[in-house]
């Protein structure tokens, strides 16, 4: 890779070890792509929740946060992803001690760095969403898809490590998403039907997702009728991110860089028609138990308007079996503060922030609570955890409110 | 002995040499594995069941979400990984975590690298060359 004056002296460790160790790291990755060089970055939002790092990984933050010469801190706006627990409800989830240690061993190293605990996968809609063309280096498929392709900003996934680096060294390698060609369509989509409810859009995701297959394709997507909510396009995808490892899709008409057809695709590109029929498939294929343990809304975290839908259903409501509702840290003090966290409780429901399901320890709730049939409206959970054991059914918001009173899912 | 030869278009960590283990599908440690079992866990994987410890990996295409780049990592701090990943395309959480753990990996080849090579074959992945060796 080039390297610029300012990065040749970080390499030399005239900025200290950890700028030096982070864009070490960085040109390996970077040389790996083939990237011609670095690229400034407004933000980075790191992903660390600790059953991903481990204790390995708990370390090696402990070892950057234990510099003590040069630069000690990141230098642009660092934030975090989810962690792996809320340690005001870690008795519902059946969390260790140890898992909670772990995670205070983290969050101090990170606040150590300079890292802004937001603690959130949806800061699109809480912190500050990115603008058109601003290059960023974003962790969390969901939040990396969206700001890509909703906001038009520049983010490859980066992982916690790579984003971490990024918000040490201020940059991030030039390659894939941060390129216009990366970004011109690979593939079209027919859409024949238009959800409405959640999990509908992330069927629609999920299916496009598998079609796409892979991180370097691009859907270029027609047929979607009216205009989709935030909410809706954070299922739509963050299920296509999960489903195929998508970074970047254009909705011809509504996405900034797709006002038409031709601005982001070739004429000649594979057309694929996706019906309601297949959305339908993806979601009955989930459906293997007409009994469920436990009912989780998370991945991506619920919004204000998400919980506001939910505490409705909860209104008079008594559950049989757990249910579960995960928010970011400040959509939590508002749902606080306007009774939505009162009336879902009040239904026997829980409401959690600053983590995510998937993302706090699923394989130890699971054993811990003898949760295995879940329910969710999240297309994207459903997708992630079957590896973890879970037998996971996909419904609409209203349907698992229904399962969470009955203990039994009739319907999708 | 003579040895069949794949160019990788992308490479990165040591030269080692093990059994490969091959499916047409992909790759998350998240999604696909249990990672204190040391064995494949997702039931519709195509290695289902079966322990990816020490061996080299030749599979498609990343899948999912941004966790391997910190489980690679723990994974060989641990001694449940991979010995090496065999890809024919890889994502950007791939590289990083190979980058962090400092496992070797090779991705993008002429030919559809699952289809190439057989599972049981001995192969020595060589990320200074860029190189994959299958033994015959």
């Amino acid at each position: 890779m080039k390297l610029n004056d300012e990065e040749r002296d970080m390499l030399a460790g005239k900025a200290g070890p950890l700028p030096q160790r982070a864009l070490r790291h960085q040109i390996k990755v970077g040389d790996f792509f083939g990237a011609a060089d670095f690229v400034p970055v407004t933000q980075a939002h790191v992903m660390a929740d600790t059953e991903s790092l481990g204790e390995a990984g708990v370390q090696w933050l402990e070892g950057l946060a234990a510099a003590t010469s040069g630069q000690r801190r990141v230098r642009i706006a660092t934030i975090t992803d989810p962690r792996g627990t809320d340690f005001a409800k870690a008795h519902v989830l059946g969390h260790t001690q140890a898992i909670l240690d772990l995670e205070r061993r983290a969050i101090a190293a990170l606040e150590k760095l300079g890292v802004a605990m937001t603690n959130t996968c949806i800061n699109y809609q809480t912190i500050q969403a990115p603008t058109r063309n601003e290059h960023a280096a974003f962790g969390d498929t969901g939040v990396v898809i969206y700001a890509n392709s909703v906001c038009g900003a520049r983010s490859n996934f980066e992982g916690g490590p790579s984003a971490l680096s990024a918000g040490i060294t201020g940059r991030t390698p030039r390659y894939g998403f941060h390129l216009a060609d990366q970004r011109r369509g690979t593939l079209r989509i027919q859409v024949d039907h238009t959800p409405t409810a959640l999990n509908g859009w992330g069927a629609l995701g999920g299916v496009i997702g598998r079609i796409a297959g892979n991180y370097w394709a691009v859907p270029v997507i027609e047929g979607i009728e009216g205009a989709p909510r935030s909410d809706q396009l954070k299922h739509f995808g963050a299920a296509m991110a999960s489903f195929g490892s998508i970074a970047l899709f254009h909705l011809v008409g509504l996405t900034p860089e797709a006002e038409r057809l031709a601005d982001v695709a070739a004429g000649n590109l594979p057309l694929h028609r996706v019906t309601r029929a297949d959305l339908e498939a993806l979601q009955k294929a989930y459906h293997t138990d007409n009994h469920v343990d436990v009912v989780v809304f998370s991945a991506p975290q619920l919004s204000l308007y998400e919980l506001g839908e939910l505490a409705a259903l909860c209104d008079g409501m008594r559950f049989s079996v757990p249910l579960l509702a995960v928010t970011s840290p400040q959509v939590k003090s508002d749902a606080d503060r306007m009774g939505y966290t009162a009336r879902i409780e009040a239904a026997g429901g829980s409401v959690l922030s600053g983590m995510c399901f998937y993302q706090s320890y699923a394989r130890e709730i699971s054993e811990a609570q003898g949760w295995k049939r879940l329910a969710t409206n999240s297309a994207k959970l459903v997708n992630i955890l079957a590896g973890y054991g879970y037998r996971p059914m996909l419904a609409s918001m209203e349907v698992c409110v229904e399962a969470a009173i009955s203990g039994r899912l009739e319907r999708i | 002995m003579s040895a069949r030869i794949f160019k990788a278009r992308h490479a990165m960590g040591p030269t080692v040499r093990g059994i490969a283990l091959v499916a047409s599908d992909g790759f998350s440690a998240r999604y696909d594995l249990d990672r204190i079992k040391g064995i494949f866990s997702r039931p519709s994987h195509k290695l289902a069941g079966q322990s990816y410890v020490g061996k080299i990996l030749v599979l498609d295409t990343a899948k999912g979400g941004v966790a391997t780049a910190w489980m690679l990592h723990d994974m060989k701090a641990r001694g449940i990984v991979p010995l090496a990943l065999v890809l024919n395309s890889v994502n950007p959480i791939l590289a990083q975590g190979a980058a962090l753990g400092d496992v070797a990996m090779l991705a993008g080849f002429d030919e559809d690298i699952t289809a190439a090579v057989a599972s049981g074959a001995e192969v020595e992945v060589d990320p200074s060359q860029g190189l994959l060796r299958v033994t015959e």
